[in-house]
């Protein structure tokens, strides 16, 4: 196997970079595309089958209407023209995942095309072209006996054979690793909103072919493309691509010829390697598939799909800028995940201070959430909580270090804020009188830091507020302590 | 005309391991269906949708329901190989 030498000596402005992606995307419907079995994730091997979705001869698949309902949402949102007439096909190939060696897709007449998808990067936006989108049934699902190169035999669960599954193709238009990774990032998050698919790369709900190939700048022909398959999360996306950029590049570098092949990503030593691809992989045969009868898409249903589309990501962060006032970046984080970005609303409908809800959602409710699912720490902390919490903030009752350990405590607890400072007496000390005494006793404590300060180190000063701090079990008011301080030290200064 | 190297080339597509005579009967049975076809060519169809199906019916759908699925043991009844829950397939990769 050849190994390319990353730091081959190319120039890497010689050659442009064309990537287009394939995404498949499986619906989130109840029941598969053409039979009524349920499309749990989980479930014991082979116990969510049936004949049709095990591809016995003479069964008869009914299409799903749900199906054709998500595809026509998420067509609408990628700006497609849904086709008027579609209808299915078989696709005729021969892998043990798919025991009727045909794939029900859709080839000729697909359910829409002609699309885009805006995709940032590096702070400016480009629209990628959508050529096509289009329903077919997933297939079962391979388990080797060791890798696929060395087992002797493959283990095979059809529970996934017959979910509805959503091929969304893109133009040759993504020019980096990094814009095809931003690609999928806006693709998922789309999907996500509009509750048609799960989005989890893991379970492989949501899964990417790329076709990479490089051209001399400037030249209109398209260079030899390369498949690539398996490409099942983010990370692995952008470090398959460069590395298969890197390839092509030290490859050219030396006038070798590249090669029309599927290569496989290898995740664990980070290289893409050709699939020994057998002869006439690609000689699919499509036909009408004689079993389903075509489908005309009434405009009325089309009307009616695009009546009730969610504001979509990209819209809800413009309108988090301009009604909230929050920067583009924050924006950009709150509005990735829809429950998130309600969360932020429901919080600033309680408590309108836009500013201060993001800022605590970003730092202490992202830390404590840690990479976890959102809808599960709402339920601890509903919004109202969360604006209860920083209302006592506002107003004083507890400083914003404190706050900190009642989220904490509200968040193992799911109490409210207000019940965690009466219990714990947290509320914080703004007492003149108190105070003075606890400053009186921390000055006379540290006479070091005193002299220090005389000698000019105003660095001092914060040691002291940090003592008296600490005297409170840090329920002092800061600002406070700050002044009250700053009017001693100056009278011993003088 | 279909020639020989089709008809290899169709059953190696469809995993067929046809003999010499099977070869030569299925390239003549092939170019009998397609001289049918030029038989079917001289009816006048202007003016007529192409269609893939001789009945006229279209939107055939069904409501997103679950069903019962059959049982794992009957689907796995006539597995020639099996591990356990799963359907054990001979070695996927040529050697």
């Amino acid at each position: 196997m050849a190994v390319t030498p990353p730091g081959a000596d190319v120039n890497p402005d010689r050659y442009e970079v064309v990537i287009g992606l394939e995404v498949h995307a499986q619906l989130r419907t109840r029941s598969k595309m053409f039979c009524g079995c349920p499309t749990r994730f989980g479930a014991p091997p082979n116990s969510q089958t049936c004949p049709v979705c095990q591809g016995m001869p003479g069964v008869l698949p009914v299409v799903n209407r749900r199906a054709v309902e998500f595809g026509i949402r998420t067509a609408l949102a990628f700006h497609c023209r849904v086709n008027a007439a579609c209808r299915f096909a078989r696709k005729h190939y021969y892998y043990p995942d798919m025991p009727k060696n045909y794939q029900i897709s859709q080839y000729e007449e697909p359910l829409a095309e002609d699309g885009f998808l805006e995709v940032d990067v590096d702070g400016s936006s480009r629209a990628i072209g959508i050529q096509r989108l289009h329903l077919e049934e997933d297939v079962g699902k391979l388990l080797h006996e060791g890798t696929i190169e060395t087992a002797k035999a493959s283990l095979v669960d059809f529970n996934r054979s017959g979910v509805p599954l959503m091929e969304t193709v893109s133009r040759p238009e993504l020019r980096s690793p990094e814009e095809a990774a931003a690609y999928l990032r806006a693709f998922r998050a789309i999907v996500v909103y509009l509750d048609v698919c799960d989005g989890n790369m893991e379970e492989g709900s949501l899964r990417c072919d790329a076709n990479v190939s490089l051209r001399p700048r400037g030249a209109a022909e398209l260079g030899t493309k390369v498949e690539i398959k398996n490409l099942n999360s983010f990370r692995n996306v952008e470090r398959a691509l460069k590395f298969e950029v890197a390839r092509q590049t030290a490859a050219l570098a030396v006038d070798e010829r590249i090669v029309q092949e599927t290569r496989l990503w290898d995740a664990d030593r980070e290289v893409t390697r050709s699939m020994r691809s057998k002869e006439y992989a690609h000689d699919y045969r499509y036909f009408p598939e004689p079993d389903l009868v075509p489908l005309q898409i009434d405009r009325r249903w089309v009307e009616e799909i695009r009546a009730e589309l969610p504001e979509l990501p990209r819209a809800r962060r413009q309108r988090f800028v301009s009604r909230y006032g929050l920067s583009l970046s924050t924006s950009d984080i709150l509005t990735h995940h829809g429950p998130l970005a309600d969360y932020f609303e429901a919080a600033v409908t309680e408590f309108p201070d836009a500013k201060a809800v993001s800022n605590w959602i970003l730092s202490e409710f992202l830390r404590v959430l840690a990479g976890g699912d959102e809808r599960v720490l709402s339920m601890k902390v509903p919004p109202r909580n969360l604006a209860g919490l920083l209302r006592l903030i506002a107003d004083g009752t507890i400083s914003g270090k404190i706050a900190k350990d009642v989220f904490s405590t509200m968040v193992d607890t799911g109490e409210d804020a207000p019940t965690i400072v009466r219990r714990e007496g947290l509320t914080q000390v703004a007492d003149e009188a108190v105070l003075d005494g606890i400053i009186d006793a921390v000055m006379a404590a540290n006479p070091k830091a005193i002299e220090d300060f005389k000698r000019g180190k105003t660095a001092a000063k914060k040691a002291l507020v940090g003592q008296v701090m600490k005297a409170t079990g840090g329920k002092a008011n800061p600002a406070l302590v700050d002044r009250l301080l700053e009017d001693k030290l100056s009278k011993i200064q003088t | 005309m279909i020639e020989r190297t089709d008809v290899e080339h169709v059953a190696r597509l469809t995993r067929l391991a046809l003999t010499e005579a099977e070869l030569e009967r299925m390239r003549e049975q092939l170019n009998s269906i397609l001289a049918h076809l030029d038989t079917l060519r001289a009816v006048d169809t202007e003016g007529v949708e192409p269609t893939s199906h001789a009945v006229d019916v279209v939107n055939v759908m069904r409501e997103d329901e679950v069903e019962p699925c059959f049982p794992q043991d009957a689907m796995l009844a006539n597995a020639p190989d099996r591990s356990g829950e799963l359907f054990r397939v001979p070695r996927i990769l040529e050697d």
